[in-house]
């Protein structure tokens, strides 16, 4: 993206999201959860780009993080009844932004101690990490334990989850893009080389996590209020390599390729599901034609994958930022 | 200026270097040679704090810096162009020097800084908006220097310079290492396996073998020593 448009995006974003929710009323609610999809997607793989792809280290836990902001706000929420519009929107964006810290803290707390490994010992225990975090929610009485949460209010509209979602590009992009977030990309390209500079590698790769770990809380927020049931499953591992795939297939480090593959991403797997629903084809003469795709719609899914990752291993989009 | 008393480094279990004693007078150019695995590159990394010592001292300017984190060490003057030349592929060059200059905080002297690097190495300028990665080997290595001078270093560790570059080349780099040792009254320890080009331009050397220093003098007298004719200069 060019930086210098990236304030017109910003505002163009939020507002888009703002009269696209006014009509929100007119839209399918399957699309409509969809497209809450596609804005969480969005949020949880620009904000892992940040750390798997400007800073260049493996983090396995993403989900974890947004498990952390997702039960913050929704236990938050919860506290109120029916409220008034104004209010409860006012509620909704603490609650967002509660999670969203309770998830930095996170971040902070397995940041600090395990940011001195490298590569793939990150990649393991930020794993472990996920994995505990699920773990602890299962065994808490409080939030429900593993018969799960269920959130009482439907917050989340297009306003806030795009709103959110262009914030989420805006800041990352702005900390790359300045002075300061040039340490990212140097962490990235050479770390060693970095600290021959005098940079502080370890800062860096801490704000970093922080910084990827608030977004992804207030992902998880904006989830919980989209859904309206959590269970610490939907948190796993499996969920976070979702999330790891989007950032390696839209081209790690590129914003643009990360939020296609996030769209690409969670309209694949619904898209197949659609195609195996059509009732007559010309030329067909069966029901439902295509309905074997419904069955191996996963299979699919995955072969796509291969196949993209064959023909275009650098991502959708590649990393360099600018060419001459 | 930089005086390295009894330093032992080990990876692990295993001891890269056995108690190295060396010194570096101020503004002259001094070179350390040896074969591979002999600790050359060890010793310049626990000099510029990426590896910390087992023991000994690293007294720069008067003052113990063993064990300081880099940024610390780059603080007070120390820069290390590290081998490989390990630039920010992703950044443009303008970037890469900038990031050199991180811990500068006066915009003023970055310009300058820059200038004076545009001045030494008229290449870089052209390529001021491209794609590092992108640029030749040689370019890499004058990027890799350009860099470490944009700290405004008082002390410049060069480690293999010539490592991968075409004769002309080297050639070319060893005199711009020359002209900044000159100009700015820097001074240069370098780590070459290009022996007679580093005693060429140096006024003294250390031999490393194994982790211990076995020789040391004048460059002149190196480069006549039978010793070191036959294992680094080629007979």
């Amino acid at each position: 993206m060019n930086f210098r448009h990236a304030k017109t995006f910003l505002l163009g974003a939020i507002a888009l999201g703002f009269l696209a929710s006014l009509a929100a009323n007119q839209i399918n609610p399957y699309w409509l959860f969809i497209f809450y999809d596609i804005g969480i997607g969005i949020v949880m793989a620009v904000s892992l780009n940040l750390i798997n792809g400007y800073t260049g280290q493996f983090s396995l836990g993403h989900a974890g993080f947004m498990a952390v902001g997702a039960y913050t706000s929704a236990v938050i929420t919860n506290q109120f009844g029916e409220l008034n519009f104004f209010v409860a929107n006012g509620i909704f964006a603490v609650s967002l932004y509660a999670g969203g810290l309770a998830a930095a803290l996170a971040g902070l707390l397995v940041g600090i101690p395990t940011l001195r490994l490298r590569g793939d010992y990150l990649a393991i225990v930020t794993l472990g990490f996920g994995e505990i975090i699920r773990v602890i929610l299962q065994n808490m009485e409080k939030v429900g334990g593993a018969r799960g949460l269920s959130v009482n209010h439907g917050y989340t509209n297009l306003f806030w989850t795009f709103g959110l979602a262009a914030v989420t590009v805006y800041v990352v992009a702005s900390l790359v893009n300045s002075t300061y977030g040039r340490g990212f990309i140097a962490v990235h390209d050479d770390e060693v080389a970095a600290e021959a500079m005098g940079i502080n590698t370890t800062k860096y790769k801490v704000t970093a996590f922080v910084v990827g770990s608030f977004f992804a809380g207030i992902a998880g927020g904006l989830y919980a209020h989209s859904k309206q049931f959590l269970t610490p499953g939907g948190f796993g591992f499996m969920q976070s390599i979702t999330f790891v795939v989007m950032v390696i297939l839209g081209g790690m480090g590129n914003s643009v390729g990360v939020i296609l593959a996030a769209i690409l991403l969670t309209l694949l797997p619904e898209g197949l599901r659609m195609l195996s629903g059509i009732e007559h084809l010309p030329g067909f003469s069966a029901e439902r034609p295509l309905g074997w795709i419904g069955d191996t719609r996963m299979i699919i899914y995955s072969l796509l994958l291969i196949a993209l990752m064959l023909t275009r291993p650098q991502g959708l989009f590649s990393f360099r930022r600018k060419r001459n | 200026m930089l005086e390295i008393k009894n330093l032992t480094v080990s990876y692990g279990a295993i001891s890269a270097l056995h108690g190295i004693t060396l010194s570096v007078q101020s503004g002259s150019i001094v070179t350390l040679i040896g074969s591979n695995g002999a600790g050359k590159t060890t010793t310049l990394k626990t000099v510029s704090g990426l590896l910390k010592p087992k023991s000994g001292e690293i007294n720069y300017e008067g003052k113990n810096i063993a064990g300081l984190p880099p940024h610390e060490i780059v603080a007070r003057g120390l820069s290390h162009v590290p081998e490989g030349r390990m630039i920010f592929a992703n950044l443009t060059v303008l970037e890469n020097l900038q990031m050199g200059a991180y811990l500068v905080r006066d915009n003023k002297i970055v310009r300058r800084e820059l200038e004076f690097v545009f001045a030494t190495f008229p290449r870089l300028k052209e390529r001021e908006q491209q794609i590092a990665g992108t640029l030749s080997g040689g370019e890499q290595q004058m990027l890799a220097i350009g860099r470490a001078l944009m700290s405004q270093p008082k002390f410049l560790m060069l480690d293999e310079p010539s490592l991968g570059l075409a004769p002309l080349l080297v050639k070319s780099i060893f005199e711009k290492i020359v002209e900044i040792n000159r100009e700015r009254g820097l001074t240069i320890l370098l780590v070459e396996q290009n022996a007679n080009r580093a005693l060429e331009i140096s006024s003294f050397g250390f031999v490393l073998e194994t982790g211990k220093i076995t020789l040391q003098g004048d460059s002149v007298a190196l480069r006549q020593n039978p010793q070191v004719k036959s294992a680094y200069l080629g007979g």
